[in-house]
């Protein structure tokens, strides 16, 4: 029964080490600037996890095979530990633990403990149950006033302030555009209850918290279409709140912003028929 | 006349009664068995959720005949509604980890056999150590009702006479869709958030805040009891480890739960009193502006709730570690390795599982800063549960290893633990967390170190404990085939999890089909639940031997196992006052296998001194050198 | 004979708060557990569970509470509306009938360890009706808020004054009943040494809980009357 179990350890071991190096299913490509870091460093904390799952279940399937009770083995050992050996391993345990905490600050914090770089393009990002309404400053590079009075769903889903000058040239549409390779910054609000901002590609995930406005700042590095979705539960729809994403080159993107309402809605809409989805 | 601290219990006689033996019994052992056969139900329903939840999953819209039946509202031609896919995961959730996960391995197994281990003839409070089970038996049939609150359509509309955005009920759903934290503004608007978000967010909150008191009285009883009635020559350090894992569980369950029961009668005033802690203002929900609420924050829960989350997770599964030890030590026939070093850790744990609440709260809105130091501190629980995993695989070194069905349990409990644990490193760093949090990735770890670890302690507890409480030893065979197939079927259910974590695949998705960067993980999705629907099936051999060997056992002596501690000294099943008015005295600690010069493999703590064991140990042996010195 | 005034020497020690370090060996000794002294064969009762137990469920009670004040000073940082009101003078007089409450509570507890029965009946009424006298006052105040149109959900400060009250009042309930449970058996002295220590650990349990209820209803007022 030992040499079984062992076996069987060891089995579960390899196949799930395999499921993890065969990177059959794997992150989709990093797009951010910030992604590779993130990368990284969870490589790295995921070779010194698989070393300790490792060396860990492989130890269980050692001891149990080898210290299985058979007829010719006398007592088992009579110890009640070694002092030395707690202190070494509980050491060398810290110090691996807490280096990768520190390690796995740096990313948190350059993009959170610092603010958004300046000439950062700023775009709000407005959540609903259960759809992305993105709004867009325009021209005047100023957001026009909004207000929960004005809004209706089908029609102002921001609540827009027609009287606001500033809000003649926003724009508002389910779609996320930004420009590749320059700094954006995200202000997430949300209308009716917590939602979170979810591009696997971009690396990083934030909640939109009704009655908070949520800097987020990162730099797309690649052109292409993505896949938006949700990644807090915020009720029945919850699994199809779904958008885009559209990273364009920066001409693309800058012509874009200087067109009007109407003009904008249309153009955005070819820009997202002629990008596909990446491979998956 | 000297003073008069103690006096002299006067015996009381047995209950007479199937009433007052079986129902509302003051004896701790029946109060136990209470608990323990409470986690048998509720775990069944949970396990049907969660099979109902991974066949959605897997064939989305597929016409399930026996849900048409029965849910003719929630799936309606037997299809699944989003909504009750979500009332499922929520529920799921609650009964699992309320009513599973805190009720049998502290509740159970732990009023069972704490007053026995430390040779007390009963809890401090007896009286109120049977309110604490009745307490929380009355939370489970609340939470029942919110079943039939949404599910019903005739009960939810009478309910929803009570008030018609906070008790609406008949939804079709079984229960909120909030999840099983139910975080705000969701769970705070009614019915205009949602499906189930009215009656059935009522009678979730009332469920969990009764929880909340039975749990309280059930610690109150805990610590007291193991303060104040250990036996002559039970000194902490001579405690076997599961009274250490109980007690400081019991600490963790006094400090942890009074938080949530506050934050649930917040968000109750919320729903119901129009006052505004976690509501916001300027919110506009299914076409209409929300009046009357303004100020309040949804971060504030989730502090609350998470002050207890967290403590929570270890109070599910400190118990399963303190009886795997015990039971590691007891088959291996060694002395379990590094005795002060578990207790320390076991502590550690503890304390430090209230710094941490905020990894559950990274990418929530709260302060990076404080981020970065709940991350830090987080990694550094792992320190102890290592200790505690080298100290396990130090007892089998050296060992003697008998493969009955706890022993097997034990080990298996020791391989997830590992195996879910070691997820904790990546989870609780803030720069991983950013794409990992609520993905399956998360979902993978808790699942292995909570449900699956904590239920492994939990079966290794009950074929250990079975034949002290029942008399009767449970079928060998059927013990071990149930241990193969759980074994290997919980990995396979869970280790692809965090395959399609690093994929990106959020929770609490009702199906995965809207998006393409999901669409090649249906074929994990399948095998994950092939082995789901496999793994839940052979539960079915466990109960059978449960109740079977309950009356059909093999006859159990007293001391089956050849095991140390106050337990086995006692016939089996024990009698009412536990020891028969005879004050058991422990001479040595706990895990005495294999004492070099002793006639046996093990020697119990009411083994007094031999002379020739004495002289042959010297002044100690080991360099842990504990429970020998007092 | 060495008979004193009162007629008995003491014999039950009722020790308050110190059951942990009371001679018996109870918490955590060298030699032994909590019941056991020199010899005996059967299982002894030591009223120290008592105190014990009460102070367990202090600890879980102030947990409650400590959450909710956390509650109420993150929620006065966030939004705008937060609006302090002017406190009704009348919680002054709240908070001087528990105070006096739990000295009478103290004389009561002394009476009994004094096998001065008849002053420990006395005082507990006399605590007993300061209780009542306190939670009257409570309610007196509510329906000052309210006919000043200072309700439940007018504002956030509002609310929290009428949680930390009510919740405080209904712990203050459970020991108003520990109380009435005490004079209900004063009439009748126990006739066994278990018995004896049964009632002088109740006593010494009930008071250490009405002590914490007024220390917690003084903390409370200062966080309401102060914390702005």
């Amino acid at each position: 029964m030992g040499r079984v179990l062992a076996l069987a350890i060891w089995i579960i071991t390899i196949a799930s080490v395999w499921m993890f190096v065969s990177h059959r299913w794997w992150f989709p490509e990093a797009i951010s600037e910030h992604g590779p870091s993130v990368d990284r460093q969870f490589m790295i904390t995921i070779i010194v996890v698989g070393v300790a799952f490792a060396a860990a279940q492989i130890g269980l399937g050692w001891v149990v095979w080898k210290y299985r009770d058979t007829a010719d083995k006398a007592r088992a050992t009579y110890s009640h530990g070694n002092n030395r050996l707690e202190v070494v391993w509980t050491v060398v345990t810290a110090i691996v633990f807490i280096s990768l905490a520190v390690m796995g600050q740096r990313v948190w914090a350059s993009l959170h403990l610092h603010a958004a770089p300046a000439g950062s393009y700023q775009i709000e990002v407005v959540a609903q149950q259960f759809a992305w309404n993105i709004h867009y400053p325009g021209k005047d590079n100023t957001f026009g006033r909004t207000s929960t009075d004005l809004i209706d769903d089908s029609s102002n889903p921001v609540g827009l302030d027609a009287t606001d000058p500033n809000a003649k040239d926003d724009a508002v549409t389910p779609t996320l555009v930004i420009p590749v390779n320059r700094p954006v910054e995200l202000i997430l609000r949300s209308k009716d209850v917590t939602h979170s901002f979810w591009v696997p590609q971009l690396r990083f995930k934030q909640d939109l918290v009704p009655g908070l406005g949520i800097h987020v700042h990162f730099t797309a590095t690649k052109v292409g279409k993505y896949e938006l979705a949700c990644a807090e539960l915020c009720g029945m729809n919850h699994y199809k709140m779904k958008s885009f994403m559209l990273v364009l080159p920066q001409s693309d993107f800058d012509a874009l912003t200087k067109l009007s309402q109407a003009q904008f809605q249309e153009r955005k809409g070819q820009l997202l028929d002629s990008y596909q989805l990446p491979q998956y | 006349m000297a003073e008069a601290t103690h006096a002299e219990v006067h015996r009381h006689e047995p209950p007479k009664g199937f009433i007052r033996k079986y129902i509302f019994s003051l004896d701790h052992k029946v109060i136990g068995i209470q608990y323990i056969l409470l986690a048998l139900t509720a775990v069944v329903f949970g396990l049907v959720m969660s099979v109902l939840m991974r066949m959605n999953l897997t064939w989305p819209g597929t016409n399930w005949p026996i849900l048409a039946t029965l849910f003719p509202t929630g799936a309606p031609g037997g299809v699944m509604s989003d909504a009750f896919y979500l009332s499922l995961v929520t529920m799921h959730g609650t009964i699992m980890v309320f009513f599973v996960l805190t009720t049998a391995p502290q509740g159970g197994f732990g009023n069972y056999f704490l007053p026995i281990q430390i040779g007390a003839d009963d809890m401090a409070f007896p009286v109120l150590n049977m309110m604490s089970f009745w307490v929380t038996f009355v939370g489970f049939l609340v939470l029942i009702l919110a079943i039939f609150a949404e599910g019903n359509v005739t009960v939810g509309l009478w309910f929803a006479k009570l008030g018609e955005s906070a008790w609406a009920g008949g939804s079709g759903t079984v229960g909120p869709i909030g999840g099983w934290t139910g975080y705000p503004p969701l769970s705070a608007l009614g019915k205009i958030a949602g499906p189930g978000q009215g009656a059935g967010v009522n009678l979730w909150i009332i469920s969990i805040a009764i929880f909340c008191i039975g749990s309280l009285l059930g610690a109150l009883n805990f610590i007291t009891t193991l303060l104040n009635m250990r036996t002559r020559g039970m000194t902490l350090m001579r405690m076997p480890l599961t009274c250490w894992a109980w007690f400081t569980t019991a600490i963790l369950a006094l400090l942890s739960f009074p938080v949530l029961l506050g934050g649930g009668i917040l968000l109750l005033l919320d729903r119901m009193a129009g006052t505004s802690f976690f509501i916001p203002g300027g919110l506009y929900v299914s076409g209409a502006t929300v009046p009357l609420h303004n100020g309040g924050s949804p971060l504030l829960w989730q502090h609350l709730f998470w002050f207890f989350g967290h403590p929570e997770v270890y109070i599910a599964i400190l118990p399963g570690m303190g009886a795997t030890s015990h039971i590691l030590s007891t088959f291996a026939r060694k002395p379990i390795f590094g005795y002060r070093a578990m207790v320390f850790a076991i502590f550690a744990i503890g304390m430090l599982g209230f710094f941490v609440w905020g990894h559950h709260m990274f990418i929530s809105g709260m302060s990076p800063y404080s981020a970065v130091a709940f991350s830090i501190l987080t990694l550094s629980i792992g320190v102890p549960s290592a200790i505690k995993t080298f100290n396990w695989l130090g007892t089998l070194w050296g060992a003697k290893i008998r493969f009955t069905t706890p022993m097997l349990f034990a080990i298996g409990f020791v391989s997830l633990f590992v195996a879910g644990g070691i997820t904790g490193l990546v989870l609780g760093q803030t720069s991983l967390d950013f794409f990992f949090h609520d993905t399956y990735f998360v979902t993978a770890h808790f699942h292995l170190v909570m449900g699956v670890a904590s239920i492994f302690g939990m079966f290794a507890a009950t074929y250990f404990w079975f034949p002290k409480m029942f008399g009767r030893m449970m079928n060998e065979n059927l013990g071990k085939f149930h241990f193969w197939i759980t074994f290997v079927g919980v990995y396979a259910i869970f280790v692809p999890f965090h395959a399609m974590g690093m994929v990106g695949m959020p929770r609490r998705y009702a199906q995965f089909g809207e998006y393409e960067f999901l669409k090649n993980t249906h074929p994990l999705v399948m095998f994950v639940t092939v082995a789901a629907i496999i793994t839940a099936a052979v539960q079915l051999v466990f109960y059978f031997n449960f109740f079977w060997s309950m009356f059909k056992g093999q006859k159990a002596g007293d001391n089956p196992w050849e095991a140390t501690t106050l337990e086995w000294n006692i016939p089996s099943p024990p009698p009412h006052d536990n020891f028969a008015g005879v004050v058991p005295e422990v001479y040595r600690g706990p895990y005495e296998f294999s004492v070099p010069g002793a006639p046996k493999d093990f020697m119990m703590q009411t083994e007094p001194e031999a002379a020739e064991v004495a002289a042959s140990l010297g002044e100690g042996s080991g360099n842990g050198g504990n429970g020998h010195r007092h | 004979m060495a008979a004193t005034v009162t007629g008995t020497e003491q014999v039950i020690d009722t020790t308050v708060g110190g059951g942990l370090r009371s001679r018996g060996g109870n918490g955590f000794p060298k030699n032994g557990g909590g019941r056991h002294d020199e010899g005996g064969d059967s299982f002894r009762f030591s009223a120290d569970r008592y105190r014990i137990g009460v102070w367990v469920a202090i600890g879980s009670i102030l947990m409650l509470f400590v959450a909710l004040a956390s509650s109420y000073i993150v929620r006065s940082a966030s939004g705008n509306d937060w609006q302090p009101i002017a406190m009704p003078k009348v919680l002054w007089l709240s908070t001087a009938l528990i105070l006096i409450s739990s000295i009478t509570m103290e004389i009561s507890r002394r009476s009994l360890k004094h096998q001065r029965d008849a002053g420990y009946g006395r005082w507990l009424l006399i605590t007993t009706a300061l209780g009542l006298g306190f939670l009257a006052s409570q309610v007196f105040a509510w329906r000052q808020l309210a006919r000043q149109g200072a309700y439940l959900a007018s504002n956030p400060y509002n609310s929290f004054f009428y949680l930390f009250t009510a919740a405080h009042g209904l712990h203050l309930c459970g020991g108003i009943l520990a109380l009435s449970y005490l004079l209900l058996r004063t009439t009748r002295k126990r006739r066994t040494v278990e018995g004896e220590l049964r009632r002088a650990g109740a006593a010494d349990a009930a008071t250490i809980y009405w002590h914490f209820m007024d220390g917690l209803w003084v903390a409370l007022f200062f966080l309401l009357f102060f914390w702005k």
